[in-house]
C-alpha cells in the first residue's frame, strides 16, 4: 500500500483523504495511519507545492552550483555538507559522483545576491576547492510536471 | 441515372453512436465521459521511435503482414504475456488497428448464409462486418445478471446447424465485462462440439483488475486451430490514432486475410510498425503505470455510482462502466439525452452497442479524476433531481 500511496501523493499531495482511499481500494482509517506512519518514518518529509515562478511579478534567481571540496581528515563529506546546507539561501545540496563533488542550488532575488552568496560565503570555507556557478535560465519540467505547456484534451467528445 | 449505390450497404444503419456524437458536437463546454480511448498520450520513447523512424527516412511500404522485426515482438509478447505461441512467418499480420482485423477475418471465412454469433453489447462494428461479409449476424443478448458474460446456456440457446463463428469480444466494450479461465472452458466445449471458430477481440486485455490475469481462448485445448486473436496497441499503449493493430491465426486462414489486406490495405503504415515495436521491447512499465492508474478511477466511479443508488455490476476490465438506469423508467437514449441537455455529460447510451443495451449507460473513466469529479458531481445533481430530493451543494 505505502507505494501506492506515495505514488498518488507525490503528484498531488493535497487530494482528499477519502478520495485517496477510495482510488487504492484501502479505508479512509488504514490510508491515514499509513501516511502518520510515514511522516514519523521520514519517508515523507514534507508537502510542498510547486509554483511556477516565471508566471509571477516575483523575481526570482535560481542557480546550480558545482563544489569541488577536500574531505578534511574525521570530517567527511556530510559535515562539509552540513556547513553548506545551513545557510538558508540554499535550495539543495547533493553529493555528486563525476567530476565535481556537490551541486548546490541557491535561490535569491537578484544575479548580484547569489553571486555575494558565492563568493562571500562558499568560496571561502576551508575545503572548498573550486566553485562553478551556472544560472537557470528558465525552467521547463520540474518535479515530474511539464510547466511551459497547456493541456488540452484533443480527443472527440464520443468515440465508439 | 441509375441508382450509384449497393443495396446492401444502404441497407445497414450508420453507427448508433454517430447520432449521439452529432448531438454532441453542438453542445459547448459539454463534459463528456463518452470517449472510447485512453486520455495518456502515447509514451514518448515510443513516439520517439516514430519520429526516428521518420527521420531515417523509412518511408516506404513494409511488406504486406508487417515488418518481421514487429512480427517477432508480437510473437514474444503474446507468449510473454498470453503463454500462446504463434509462428511469426506465416501466423502473426500486422492490421490498420484492431478494426481491420475484424473485418478481414470474417471475410476469409464467412460463406454467404453462415451465421455469425455475437454477443451484445458489443462493439459497434461487428454486425456490420458479419454483414458486409456475406454472413448472418446473430445477437447473443448478455445480461446485468451474469456481470454481461457469456454463459453456455445462452450460447447454446442461438446454435443452429448454420452458426460457423463466434465472436468473444472480452474485456468487453462498453460494458467493461470480463471472461475468466473457467468461463471460456465452458465456451471451448461447445465450441468443439458444434464444430465453430472464434474471433476472439482482445484488445482491451492488458487492461484487467481482477485476481486472474486475462487469459486468452486460444490457449484452451483443441482452441488454438479455430481461433483467430485479435490484439492492438490502441488501448494498452495509448496509441489509437496510430491505427496499429494484428491478428493471429492458423495460417490455413491467415493467408487468405492476408490476400485480403494485400488487395485492400497493403501494409498497416511504416512509422507506426517502428513505433509498435519499441513499445513491445520496452512498453511493459508503461502500460503497469496506465493500468494501475484506470484501475483506481474504476474504483472511485463504483464508489460514486453506488452513492448515488446507480446499479451497476462491477466491471473487471477495459475503463468502461456499464450502470443500469431502468428505475428512472427512461430509455437509455432519453437518459443520455437528457443528461446532456440538462447538466451537459456526455455518456453513450447502451443501446448503441445493441439492444440488449437498452436500460444501461456506458460510463468511460479515461478521464482524469478531476473531469471525473466534476462530471459524476453534475450526473449525481440529475439523478438527486429525477429522485426528486432536494439539490444539496455539489
Amino acid at each position: 500500500m505505502r507505494e501506492k500511496i506515495l505514488a498518488v501523493i507525490e503528484k498531488n499531495s493535497r487530494i482528499d483523504m477519502k478520495d485517496l482511499a477510495v482510488l487504492l481500494g484501502e479505508s479512509e482509517v488504514a490510508v491515514a495511519n499509513e501516511i502518520a506512519e510515514m511522516e514519523k518514518e521520514h519517508i515523507i518529509c514534507g508537502y510542498h507545492t510547486l509554483i511556477n515562478w516565471d508566471n509571477t511579478d516575483d523575481e526570482k534567481v535560481i542557480a546550480l552550483i558545482e563544489v569541488k571540496v577536500t574531505p578534511q581528515r574525521g570530517m567527511g563529506f556530510d559535515k562539509l555538507a552540513e556547513r553548506i546546507y545551513q545557510y538558508s539561501e540554499v535550495n539543495a545540496v547533493y553529493l555528486m559522483s563525476g567530476a565535481y563533488d556537490f551541486t548546490v542550488i541557491i535561490e535569491g532575488r537578484t544575479m548580484r545576491q547569489v553571486a555575494q552568496f558565492v563568493s562571500d560565503k562558499l568560496a571561502p570555507l576551508d575545503s572548498v576547492l573550486s566553485t562553478a556557478t551556472h544560472f537557470v535560465l528558465k525552467k521547463y519540467k520540474d518535479h515530474g510536471t511539464i510547466l511551459c505547456d497547456e493541456v488540452h484534451d484533443e480527443r472527440m467528445l464520443i468515440t465508439p | 441515372m441509375r441508382n450509384p449505390l449497393s443495396d446492401k450497404i444502404v441497407s445497414i444503419p450508420p453507427s448508433g453512436i454517430r447520432k449521439f456524437f452529432d448531438i454532441v458536437s453542438e453542445m459547448k463546454d459539454a463534459i463528456s465521459l463518452g470517449v472510447g480511448e485512453p486520455d495518456f498520450d502515447t509514451p514518448w520513447h515510443i513516439r520517439e521511435e516514430g519520429i526516428y523512424s521518420l527521420e531515417k527516412g523509412r518511408t516506404f511500404y513494409t511488406s504486406n503482414a508487417g515488418l518481421r522485426e514487429l512480427k517477432v515482438e508480437i510473437h514474444n509478447y503474446l507468449e510473454r504475456r498470453c503463454n500462446v505461441s504463434y509462428n511469426p512467418a506465416n501466423e502473426i499480420m500486422v492490421t490498420v488497428g484492431g478494426s481491420e482485423a475484424i473485418d478481414i477475418a470474417m471475410r476469409a471465412m464467412l460463406n454467404p448464409g453462415d451465421e455469425v454469433l455475437i454477443p451484445q453489447p458489443s462493439y459497434v462494428s461487428y454486425v456490420p462486418c458479419a454483414i458486409l461479409a456475406g454472413g448472418e449476424p446473430v445477437a447473443i443478448e448478455l445480461e446485468a445478471k451474469d456481470h454481461f458474460r457469456l454463459t453456455p446456456e445462452k450460447l447454446l440457446e442461438k446454435i443452429t446447424p448454420k452458426s460457423k463463428l463466434l465472436v468473444l469480444p472480452f474485456p468487453n466494450n462498453p460494458t467493461g465485462a470480463i471472461m475468466e479461465r473457467s468461463d471460456l472452458e465452458k465456451i471451448a466445449r461447445i465450441v468443439l462440439e458444434h464444430d465453430l471458430f472464434v474471433i476472439s477481440d482482445e484488445i482491451y486485455s492488458e487492461l484487467t483488475y481482477g485476481e486472474e490475469a486475462h487469459t486468452s481462448i486460444a490457449k484452451l485445448p483443441g482452441m488454438w486451430e479455430r481461433t483467430v486473436l485479435i490484439n492492438g496497441f490502441s488501448k494498452a499503449y495509448a496509441m489509437t490514432g496510430w491505427r496499429l493493430g494484428y491478428a493471429c491465426a492458423p495460417a490455413l486462414i491467415l493467408d487468405q486475410m492476408l490476400k485480403i489486406h494485400q488487395f485492400a490495405i497493403m501494409c498497416a503504415p511504416t512509422t507506426s510498425q517502428y513505433a509498435a515495436v519499441a513499445a513491445l521491447r520496452d512498453g511493459d512499465a508503461d502500460v503497469a503505470y496506465m493500468r494501475e492508474s484506470y484501475n483506481q478511477r474504476r474504483r472511485y466511479l463504483i464508489h460514486r455510482f453506488a452513492e448515488m443508488e446507480l446499479e451497476c455490476f462491477e466491471p473487471l476490465g477495459a475503463f468502461y462502466m456499464f450502470p443500469s438506469i431502468k428505475r428512472f423508467g427512461m430509455t437509455a437514449d432519453e437518459f443520455a439525452t437528457r443528461l446532456l441537455q440538462e447538466e451537459k455529460v456526455a455518456v453513450v447510451p447502451g443501446t448503441a452497442f445493441g439492444e440488449s443495451g437498452e436500460g444501461f449507460l456506458r460510463v468511460s473513466y479515461a478521464y482524469s479524476l478531476e473531469s471525473l469529479k466534476e462530471a459524476l458531481g453534475r450526473m449525481e445533481r440529475f439523478i438527486n433531481r429525477l429522485d426528486g430530493k432536494e439539490e444539496v451543494g455539489v
